[in-house]
């Protein structure tokens, strides 16, 4: 009797976390949205809405790249410092003009990516060790190429960037969009996209497969440092000042949860795309919803920290199952 | 129609049969017969052991021989560098991190890693601000509780729920940033200190040295006492070390992680408490990237990333390193303050490489 | 008088015990009694319930049926630490020690002596010294774990079991109520050490403390053991004795063969004929190993594969069979040796280089080293020529379709659709997903490592089927078994392997189960020579 009515409550325990890990995102989406369009004022306008999508660009490059990353198994921990990296290239190569300025932030972020990758791949470090060497590193290094200085970005191109429209969409938003569909046909369709995901799985059989683990798992990190980088430039379109100091500050943390709370487990094996853009519009529309109703963001942060916290509980719950 | 039956290699010849075994036994069959005396104690053959222990020695002493050598450097050629007033500056200046990083030696020795320590701090040391005005009790119990109990939390959920520590501890970072904004009006205010009592703990000194370079002097003496010479301590060791073997042998791991994690809290709490009497004042915009700081600290002194080994002197040298690196930055003129986390990233990625690749000659076996 | 009856009665006994599991009995019915002082050797193969009665013995399982006895009273062991506090230790295959902590801080972990609360290190270390002395290691205990031999960190253990159980055991016959279980205590020791070993547990017996000893080595048990117990699919077969058994019937009881029934005829589906297309002679092999080295579990193996033979790997658990597999794959470095495909040299340990030229394996452990579980069955199909059905790295649907029905309907792979994940497929399926994954990539050689444990016999059939097809289709398959009905029936030749190298090798009208058998037991000599 005992036994059975455990194994009833534990499998709908289990069903409950498997819901709430496969459309918990999306669900709770929709209900922010509900809640701010009844409650809050000046919500429901195109304004608002491109605001918000606007902010939530940034977040949601970097964290397609974690995605990518957190599938094979691993994190990366720099994607904040090489944001910074791009906030102080930026405003030095501008001089060139925006393309050579765009591509030096690249660039870099392909170098740390490779060095990542490297050390995770080919060394043989656990990822949160080798990336938190360029969390160190990396925004130091930002600091020191600009002087520690805000520099204010002039360039029209550049600021058209990030405050431009393209048929009355954000430049951003589109920017996202396109990268986000690229990522999705990345994992969805190509032999790089399903060793990915398969290595995540189970690398062990991947390696008797004769797959080369090794160099899908460089790839993997020099992805998220390109997207970490792009996401560091459109930052400071966006902002009008290149910041290393502030820019991408704690994005590892908004990524990696972005990417759990949208259905990718950090046991790897799987990649959610949609879930993680819906997962970073989440952290997003959390923080509007708080502040827009007078919360602060002191707030605003302990819920943020709340969310991370369930959303690994549940995801840890699948694992285990 | 059978395949033919290739040449038997030599291999098939089997040398086993020619060996009669010395002594008798009912059963006539090949024996592989070892002659040799038994010897167990022989070459190490499992030299990754060695390597990683080697390697934490190697950093070890690395780190303080390049601590003797920037000193040396900096004393002949820094005129200012070598004075009284430069090196109690330099004591102090450590003193705060120092406290930290033993908190922080704990969890990576048991195989985990504390990010909140940089928020726990700034925490520490605004609930200090906010304490002292009920007296000088009230300003080293206020942060001690709340930010012991940040770190009981996270070794909780850490220990019994199984999530990993990174994303618990950012999750916390996370947290006591925002339980900090919370209670100074979004970082708006900043709560002077004027409990002379509690501001002495910061600014008075004895022999010569600011209080707080002696609290840091006895928790490490403590906090090295406590690793090496306690069961605590070697259950700490073991829990890193081996975590399966640690369960096997009946230690208990849960108790030992929540402990660390606990500890780590209190020690950041604890430094910003002091920090605040030095400073006298709760100040919300310092801590950030002081668990960096810390891990760096932590690493560069021979303490091993995956747990299992480390010492708390290692760990101070690591942070007189980092502290009088930073001095030297200062005082050349025209160079930039932030190459010190420059510094502090490439020290820590050759760290971790040299640990990773001393260690890697383990013999391979299947999983 | 009590402890009278103890010298007799088992110490620690099962009395019909039963242990199941999803879907599998384990233990069936088992009565197994350890006498005290006895060094007592339990054998079987996979699978054939060995680690299940450990476990139960050890506290880990608890019986679902039947009933644990120690020293004749009715016992349940909750968790291990109850076990431990009977007196029962176990020294499993991997030390479950802290290599980075010192020799001495290892024997007392969680014991350590004190004083004022602080350990005291020039006792523990004094203590340390004096009692490993006993078990023949001479070296500094403050020294690391880690820098001493495997077979010395064993005895370590074996050290640290004993101690704690003689200090926390008291009061009358506390040696006589111990008992040491040691799981293949030999697997990775060098052979002197394996005589410390030994040195030890005659030692330890003298002591009356009884002994569970489990290996597969036949020499090791002949020499050590008075008594042993047979298990084979969950039942006990045989206990008795050892001396009045001789090898082959040991190794005919563990294999599930009675030496009076071997002309059985199989019971396999393998057709009558041979394979290998080419005449005799003038045959050129697909792949030539050569002088494979492999430590700790290759020392020695050289195998030809011919175009349409399949060759049999024999062998008893632990004779290196696997690891000759995976060293020819690359998955285990060779330490020396040559792995010759097509008359091209291999590069040792690289997987992807054996693959694209054209070796696959398919792994002994189906969940560990074979399935993506969460992948579906297309996918996992065809994981491995992704390259082959992809232009500019985009994979073409159509041809994966294509490629992904053909081999299902040829396969007979059960499935709701190619969407379903794999993790959801039977054992059978599973292995036919990963059989139809080797196929995908046009191999020249199938290195197959127990294709048929586990799942059930109509999938069973099918398998041994289409091994024999794909022989007869001209490609190269070596079949590693631990069923004779299988190697005898499919093989066209049989390498028997034992502790690592080549123990004989039987072909045409050779390849019987006798042969083999004595091949194993190493009775006679070279079976082929």
């Amino acid at each position: 009797m005992t036994d059975l009515t455990l194994r009833g409550r534990s499998l709908d325990k289990g069903a409950v976390s498997r819901w709430l890990q496969d459309y918990g995102v999306f669900a709770a989406v929709a209900a922010l949205l509900v809640f701010n369009i009844l409650f809050t004022d000046n919500f429901l306008s195109a304004a608002n809405f491109r605001t918000q999508l606007v902010q939530a660009a940034p977040i949601c490059i970097v964290a397609l790249g974690m995605a990518l990353v957190i599938g094979t198994e691993g994190v990366d921990l720099s994607v904040g410092s090489v944001m910074a990296l791009s906030a102080a290239l930026v405003p030095l190569y501008l001089g060139y003009g925006v393309v050579p300025a765009i591509l030096a932030a690249l660039v870099a972020g392909l170098a740390v990516g490779l060095l990542n990758g490297v050390l995770v791949a080919y060394i043989g470090i656990q990822p949160i060790v080798a990336t938190l060497a360029l969390l160190v590193g990396g925004r130091g290094l930002a600091l020191v190429i600009a002087h520690g200085q805000l520099v204010d970005i002039r360039d029209p191109d550049m600021l058209t960037l990030g405050s431009g429209e393209i048929l009355g969409i954000p430049i951003m938003v589109v920017v996202a969009a396109v990268l986000s569909l690229l990522i999705w046909l990345l994992v969805g369709r190509t032999t790089f996209g399903r060793r990915l995901v398969a290595i995540g799985d189970n690398r062990t059989a991947s390696t008797l497969a004769g797959l080369p683990v090794r160099r899908v798992l460089v790839g993997v990190y020099v992805i998220c440092g390109v997207l970490a980088a792009a996401a560091g430039v459109l930052a400071t379109a966006r902002l009008g000042a290149g910041d290393p100091a502030n820019t991408g500050l704690l994005m590892e943390l908004s990524a990696i949860t972005a990417v759990v709370v949208g259905g990718t487990p950090l046991s790897g094996g799987k990649v959610r795309i949609l879930g993680t853009i819906f997962g970073a519009l989440l952290m997003q529309l959390l923080r509007a919803t708080l502040i827009k109703n007078d919360l602060p963001d002191s707030t605003a942060q302990m819920v943020q920290a709340a969310v991370i916290i369930l959303a690994v509980y549940v995801a840890r719950e699948r694992g285990t199952r | 129609m059978s395949a033919p039956t290739p040449a038997s290699s030599p291999a098939t010849d089997p040398e086993s049969g020619s060996t009669p075994r010395p002594d008798a036994d009912p059963v006539d069959g090949a024996t592989p017969a070892p002659t040799e005396p038994a010897e167990p104690t022989g070459p190490a053959s499992s030299p990754q052991v060695r390597q990683q222990l080697f390697a934490s020695l190697l950093q070890r002493q690395g780190a303080a021989a390049a601590l003797i050598l920037v000193l040396a450097i900096s004393w002949v050629t820094l005129p200012r560098f070598g004075s009284t007033e430069n090196m109690r500056d330099i004591a102090l200046q450590s003193s705060f991190l120092a406290i930290i990083a033993l908190g922080m030696t704990f969890v990576i020795i048991t195989g985990g890693i504390d990010l909140s320590v940089g928020s726990v701090y700034a925490l520490g040391g605004v609930l200090a601000a906010y304490g002292a005005q009920s007296g000088v009790l009230m300003a080293l119990l206020l942060p001690l509780a709340v930010c012991g109990a940040i770190g009981l939390v996270n070794g909780l959920l850490v220990a019994r729920l199984g999530l990993p520590p990174f994303i618990v501890t950012l999750a916390s970072l996370l947290f006591a940033r925002g339980l900090l904004l919370a209670i100074t009006s979004e970082g708006s205010k900043t709560r002077t200190i004027s409990d002379s009592s509690f501001l002495s703990l910061g600014r008075d000194s004895f022999l010569g040295l600011g209080l707080p370079v002696w609290f840091a002097i006895v928790l490490c003496l403590i906090g090295g006492l406590v690793l090496r010479r306690t069961r605590f301590g070697e259950s700490v060791f073991a829990t890193g070390g081996a975590e399966q073997s640690a369960l096997l042998m009946g230690l208990p791991v849960v108790r030992v992680k929540v402990t660390v994690y606990a500890l780590s809290g209190l020690l950041a709490g604890f430094a910003g408490a002091l920090t605040a009497a030095y400073l006298q004042s709760g100040v919300t915009v310092i801590g950030v990237g002081v668990e960096l700081d810390a891990i760096a600290a932590v690493v560069i002194g021979g303490t091993l990333l995956s747990g299992g080994a480390g010492t708390v002197l290692g760990t101070v040298v690591g942070v007189l390193l980092r502290n009088v690196i930073s001095n030297v930055i200062n005082q050349i003129g025209g160079l930039d303050s932030n190459y010190q986390s420059v510094i502090s990233g490439a020290f820590l990625l050759l760290v971790v490489v040299v640990q990773r690749l001393l260690s890697q000659a383990r013999p391979r076996r299947r999983r | 008088m009590v402890e009278q009856r103890e010298q007799h009665a088992p110490v620690l006994e099962t009395v019909a015990g039963t242990k199941r599991f999803v879907g599998t009995l384990a233990l069936d019915d088992v009565s197994f009694q350890l006498r005290p002082g006895e060094v007592h050797a339990l054998v079987g193969e996979n699978g054939a319930g060995k680690s299940t009665l450990i476990k139960v013995l050890t506290g880990v399982y608890q019986l679902d049926g039947g009933e644990l006895r120690h020293r004749g009273e009715p016992v349940s062991f909750g968790r291990p630490v109850d076990a431990q506090r009977a007196g029962i230790s176990t020294i499993y295959q991997e030390v479950n020690l802290i290599p980075l902590r010192s020799i001495a801080a290892n024997v007392f972990l969680g014991r350590e002596p004190t004083r004022f609360g602080l350990v005291d290190r020039a006792r523990m270390h004094r203590e340390a010294a004096e009692l490993l002395r006993e078990y023949g290691i001479h070296s500094d205990v403050r020294q690391p774990l880690g820098s001493l031999g495997v077979g010395a960190q064993q005895m370590v253990a074996l050290a640290r079991a004993v101690h704690t159980n003689e200090t926390t055991m008291s009061g009358e016959g506390a040696g006589a109520a111990q008992v040491v279980i040691m799981d293949e205590p030999t697997s990775s020791l060098e052979p002197r050490e394996v005589e410390t070993l030994f040195e030890v547990i005659e030692r330890l017996h003298r002591k009356g403390i009884a002994i569970l000893y489990v290996s597969h080595r036949l020499d090791e048990l002949y020499r050590i053991c008075d008594r042993v117990t047979v298990l084979r699919d969950g039942r006990l077969v045989h206990t008795g004795d050892l001396a009045d058994l001789r090898r082959i019937e040991l190794v005919s009881m563990m294999l599930g063969r009675d030496v009076s029934d071997i002309r059985r005829h199989g019971s396999t589906t393998f057709g009558d004929t041979d394979h290998a297309v080419v005449e005799e002679g003038r045959s050129e092999p697909v792949l030539q190993a050569q002088n494979l080295v492999s430590t700790p579990k290759v020392r020695d193996v050289s195998i030809d594969i011919h175009p349409g033979e399949v060759v049999g790997l024999a062998g008893l658990l632990g004779a290196g069979r696997s690891e000759t597999a995976r060293a020819i794959l690359g998955a285990l470095p060779l330490d020396s040796g040559t792995v010759v495909l097509g008359g091209r040299k291999l590069p040792s340990g690289n997987v992807g280089a054996a693959t694209r030229a054209g070796i696959s394996m398919l792994a002994e452990d189906r969940k560990l080293d074979g399935i993506v579980p969460h992948l579906s069955i297309r996918e996992n199909i065809v994981l491995a020529s992704l390259p082959r059905l992809s232009r500019f790295g985009v994979v073409s649907r159509t041809r994966q379709d294509e490629v992904v029905k053909t081999f299902m309907e040829r396969l007979r792979i059960k499935a709701s659709s190619p969407d379903q994940k794999v993790v959801e497929l039977s054992g059978g399926n599973q292995q036919k997903v990963l059989l139809a994954r080797w196929l995908c990539t046009q191999p020249k050689v199938l290195l197959l490592d127990e294709p048929t444990r586990g799942i059930d016999i109509g999938a069973k059939a099918e398998v041994q089927a289409l091994i024999d097809e794909l022989a007869s289709d001209g490609l190269g398959v070596l079949l590693v078994s631990s069923e004779l009905d299988e190697l005898v029936d499919g093989s066209d030749r049989v390498v028997v392997l034992r502790d690592g190298e080549v123990a004989g090798e039987l072909s045409g009208d050779e390849v019987t189960r006798d042969a083999i058998l004595d091949a194993i037991a190493g009775d006679q000599q070279e079976a082929s020579a």
